[in-house]
């Protein structure tokens, strides 16, 4: 599609206000808090506010509302927040087509939205756009990184899985992308599947020598459990989300040893995770996970624009978001031309830390890694 | 394809159907007797499984957890039965409908205030964990084979409840004439309790069963819910034979579909195009199943009150 | 009936104004869920002739609302890309002729679910129309063309000839003028020899197969327009959204669009605007107050049901009449 997004739709006046700094900053978050995905959301939003309150900057207000993981709702309240609130800044959005439903509209109204977790390829190509801000990652920078992970390894037959829907395939085009040896298999399965044993059976049948798999969410839950359960005995690797923080206590010990790729990990040494580990778990008594991390560089990112540049002089707060300059939790951070992240990803294995499980690094499957459509970005 | 693959397959989709039965049993026994439509089924699933879950976490002991699921489920239906349901009998299937939807909602946000965002854990017991070998070659979870045993003596129970108990009596005769059995001094009231609550407990064990294997979380049970409709749509409402010959047709439709149909695709096809094609036919299957079988026979296949 | 008249006619005027008050004082946003409130009104005034005239408890309807949307958004890329669609046709950007597409492809989808819906009654047609429209669910989630899950933006709203659809007033006032089109239909239907026998067949099908009418063939003729009424609603969602996505054909839209019904009054003219009016306000009120506003939103609806039978204007209005 051509870039003519926002062709002809309302553009807010937004009059220019004077001094930098202690201006108030209205910031609306439209996030999953309720049902089965309300996990991440919740780990989003907790860190983001935690960033706000450590800044100290009592002048920035965060309007948050629950999407309830619908899209028309979503679009429904980025209108409300942009035609009724007013807000300066947007962010949250945690799924792929929620963000692919709001975030167009949001930028052709000339607000900025920076996202802390979806990463679409259609927002990354050829329809990029100067207010949107991805603080993530592409979606398809974790598969790959484990594409070239296997590679490296050696792995010549692999097996790989996928929900039947764009992420899944962008996900196993993405895996495919690093890893050119001969696959063993590639299944796509029914989203919101919860019973993998047939898929089970084809692994064990196939002979593969490793396993690929990207299942969001309960899925990935499910079929971890099941895997682990039905003697087939395969390394298993995959992206973060599927072993990050907030599903790992409910796989239990059949996640311990599995190989995930991030760019961020509880254990990756610098002061600003330190310090972002430790006060996230005393503030809310759990342990952060790659989305909390995301929804902490978000906070930290917009804060250090404020202090660059008003947020009524778009032009100058743009600037100031694409410099990125801040301590970002994964050690580095820059934009790419498409305001994309150009950051390292790591493989992680799943550990056992006295009874709690979590990741520790093992490798780094990439460095300054770039996504595949800045090229295509022209801006 | 060897011969061990699809023995597999064969029983995964049994075991699947077997799941499936234990939540359309009691939904198809809840319409049976009392001409009752309940979304809110899921919901006791899901309370099913939250139970199992904090109860086995309490305790170290997934035995007292599936204790507790059927207990909870058992309480929550008979709670929601008192409160709700008893006053949707006389009214048509629209109100039904709205209002057991309602109670989705109400569960759902309820459950998750309690218990948090994130999926709790649940395990399957080490009894029943591992692998166990087939004839033939196959090997096949213990645990899979165990629900399947689950599924054939509560299948069993089931029928000697209604065909050789007092209870039983009662609830064929609330099928066939509901006005007769007042009549007839029953006191229908704590009837319909029970065997609200009967189906309750049959939807909470399936759901700390599969819990176990899957995911703890809010929403689990709506998935489960509509195949769990398919399968008493097919079977014919209001019977328990129709609704477990219904689950495990539609349980082996639904795996072989999955596991058949890509590979069957890959004769013309490219392997990824026909994974992809393969795997979108395949999660229409059943209800494409359903309709043929509903055109040709209106009432399902083994019609109660036909 | 004179307190009913006067309740309608109340709700008739009550959006157009608020829309208007909301563009008076600047509050954009305001208009817009006006509009999101007529065009849902619109979508269950649709299922209205099925449920409320035939009798026939449809929870599948949010596939013809999918599949206006669809029609929408499908028409509208192919007009943005300049590729031609099917047979060389070329894709459009003209409302008029997205809803022309809607009516068709949603006329003929629910010829097929009706001839084979209808046969079956009762429970088994409650789950048959939700099957059919789980089937169009999953094909569209998986059919990579459209953007599968992640569903299709439209870039520009679509136009109306001599119209600015941007506008947002505009915009609104085109979906009310289809929403009172939508409300004239079903009391024209109603009103008709053709509703009568409808009516007839739901409350005595005997008695009308008696006098030689078949209801089989009354019903399929109304579930074909209900379909017709909600696809147009759809492709109103979808250029009001700017985007459309398989969500729309999910069984919570159909469960939705049944609420409305419910929550308004069953059987009424205007039962499907009240109930537009309460479920959006509910929504967003409860959504701004709460984490929690589906827990409330639910218990608010089991309310209604359990004590306020005939939705809203039972409440203000009084019985129905029979007659």
């Amino acid at each position: 599609m051509k870039a003519v997004l926002g062709a002809g739709l309302v553009a807010l006046s937004v009059a220019v206000a004077g001094s930098v700094h202690a201006e108030p900053v209205k910031i609306g978050m439209i996030t999953t808090l309720s049902g089965g995905g309300a996990g991440l959301g919740v780990d989003v939003r907790d860190a983001f506010m935690l960033a706000i309150k450590q800044s100290g900057n009592e002048e920035i207000e965060v309007v948050i509302e629950d999407d309830g993981q619908k899209p028309e709702l979503a679009v429904q309240i980025a209108d409300k927040m942009i035609q009724s609130d007013k807000v300066d800044l947007m962010t949250g959005i945690i799924w792929s087509n929620l963000a692919m439903a709001v975030v167009p509209s949001v930028t052709g109204q000339d607000v900025i939205y920076l996202s802390p977790n979806a990463g679409p390829s259609a927002l990354a190509g050829a329809n990029c756009n100067p207010n949107y801000f991805n603080v993530a990652y592409q979606n398809d920078n974790f598969h790959e990184a484990v594409g070239a992970y296997a590679k490296a390894q050696g792995f010549k037959k692999m097996f790989i899985m996928a929900p039947n829907y764009p992420a899944g395939k962008d996900s196993l085009t993405g895996f495919k992308r690093y890893y050119d040896a001969e696959l063993a298999g590639e299944v796509y399965t029914k989203l919101g599947q919860t019973d993998y044993a047939a898929e089970i059976a084809q692994i064990r049948s196939s002979g593969a020598d490793g396993l690929f798999f990207f299942l969001p969410g309960g899925m990935g839950i499910a079929f971890m459990k099941q895997f682990a359960q039905s003697g087939v005995d395969l390394p298993v690797m995959g992206p973060g989300f599927s072993f990050s923080q907030d599903v790992l206590g409910a796989i239990g010990d059949a996640a311990v040893g599995a190989k995930n790729s991030s760019q961020w990990s509880k254990d990756l040494d610098n002061e600003a995770n330190k310090k972002f580990v430790e006060t996230f778990q005393s503030e809310y008594g759990r342990l952060p996970s790659l989305y909390a991390a995301q929804g902490y560089d978000t906070a930290n990112l917009v804060l250090s624009a404020i202090e660059k540049a008003s947020v009524k002089d778009k032009e100058a707060f743009r600037a100031a978001l694409k410099e990125a300059d801040f301590d970002s939790v994964r050690g580095k951070f820059k934009f790419n031309t498409n305001n994309h992240p150009i950051q390292d990803i790591y493989m992680r294995e799943v550990i056992k830390e006295g009874d709690v499980l979590t990741n520790k690094i093992v490798d780094t499957a990439f460095t300054d890694h770039q996504d595949a459509y800045a090229a295509e970005c022209k801006m | 394809m060897s011969s061990a693959l699809i023995i597999e397959q064969v029983l995964n989709g049994i075991q699947l159907g077997v799941t499936l039965f234990l939540m359309a049993a009691g939904l198809t026994l809840i319409f049976g007797v009392m001409g009752l439509i309940n979304l809110a089924h899921g919901s006791l699933y899901m309370v099913g499984a939250f139970a199992c879950a904090v109860v086995a976490a309490a305790t170290g002991s997934f035995w007292l957890g599936l204790a507790a699921s059927l207990a909870a489920a058992a309480a929550a239906g008979a709670v929601m039965e008192i409160l709700v349901i008893r006053r949707l009998y006389a009214r048509d299937h629209l109100d039904q409908v709205l209002a057991t939807f309602a109670l989705i909602l109400i569960f759902s946000e309820a459950t998750r205030w309690l218990f948090g965002s994130f999926p709790l854990y649940l395990n399957i017991p080490s009894a029943l964990s591992g692998a166990v070998h087939l004839p033939g070659g196959a090997q096949y979870s213990l645990y899979r084979l165990a629900i399947i045993g689950v599924g054939i003596v509560v299948a069993a129970g089931l029928y000697l409840l209604i065909s050789h108990t007092r209870l039983g009596m009662r609830i064929r005769a609330g099928e066939s004439d509901r006005e007769m059995i007042g009549a007839l001094g029953v006191d229908i009231r704590t009837l319909y309790t029970i065997v609200f609550a009967l189906g309750a407990a049959l939807a909470g064990l399936a759901g700390a069963l599969v819990g176990a294997q899957q995911s703890v979380q809010v929403g689990m049970g709506e998935p489960v819910l509509i195949l769990a409709f398919v399968v008493i749509v097919i079977g014919g409402i209001g019977s328990i034979k129709g609704a477990l010959i219904g689950a495990v047709l539609v349980g082996v439709v639904d795996t072989l579909g999955r596991f058949l149909l890509p590979v069957l695709l890959e004769v013309f096809l490219p392997p990824s195009q026909a994974a992809s094609i393969g795997a979108a036919v395949a999660s229409m299957l059943i209800y494409i199943v359903m309709a043929l079988i509903l055109a040709v026979r209106p009432q399902g296949l083994f019609a109660a009150n036909a | 009936m004179t307190r009913e008249r006067t309740v309608n006619l109340v709700l008739l005027l009550l959006v157009p104004a608020a829309a208007l008050a909301a563009q008076a004082i600047g509050e954009t946003f305001y208009v817009t869920l006006a509009t999101r409130i007529a065009i849902l009104a619109l979508a269950a005034t649709g299922l209205n002739i099925a449920l409320g005239l035939g009798g026939l408890v449809s929870f599948g309807h949010a596939a013809f609302f999918g599949i206006g949307g669809y029609a929408a958004g499908i028409l509208a890329t192919h007009a943005f890309n300049q590729e031609p669609l099917l047979f060389g046709l070329p894709g459009s950007k003209q409302m008029l002729v997205i809803w022309l597409t809607s009516l068709v492809a949603s006329g003929l989808v629910a010829a097929v679910i009706g001839a084979i819906s209808l046969r079956t009654s009762g429970v088994y047609f409650i789950m048959i129309t939700l099957a059919f429209a789980q089937m169009i669910y999953y094909f569209a989630i998986s059919w990579p063309a459209y953007g599968g899950e992640d569903g299709l933006s439209l870039y520009v709203r679509n136009s109306f000839p001599g119209l600015n659809t941007l506008d947002p007033m505009t915009f609104f006032l085109i979906c009310y003028g289809l929403l009172v089109l939508g409300l004239l239909v079903f009391a024209t239907l109603r009103a008709s020899r053709f509703g009568t026998a409808l009516q007839a067949s739901r409350q005595n099908p005997t008695r009308v197969a008696a006098v030689g009418i078949t209801p089989y063939r009354i019903r399929l003729v109304a579930f074909i327009l209900s379909g017709m009424v909600t696809a147009i609603a759809g492709a109103l969602y979808a250029d009001l959204n700017r985007f459309v996505s398989p969500s729309m054909l999910s069984w919570h839209m159909s469960g939705e669009l049944i609420v409305l019904i419910i929550l308004g009054g069953t059987g009424r003219l205007f039962g499907p605007l009240a109930g537009a009016i309460l479920y959006i306000l509910f929504e967003f009120v409860l959504g701004g107050l709460t984490e929690s506003w589906q827990l409330f939103l639910g218990l608010i609806l089991l309310g209604v049901v359990l004590f306020a039978r005939g939705g809203l204007i039972g409440l203000l209005a009084g019985k129905e009449r029979h007659g």
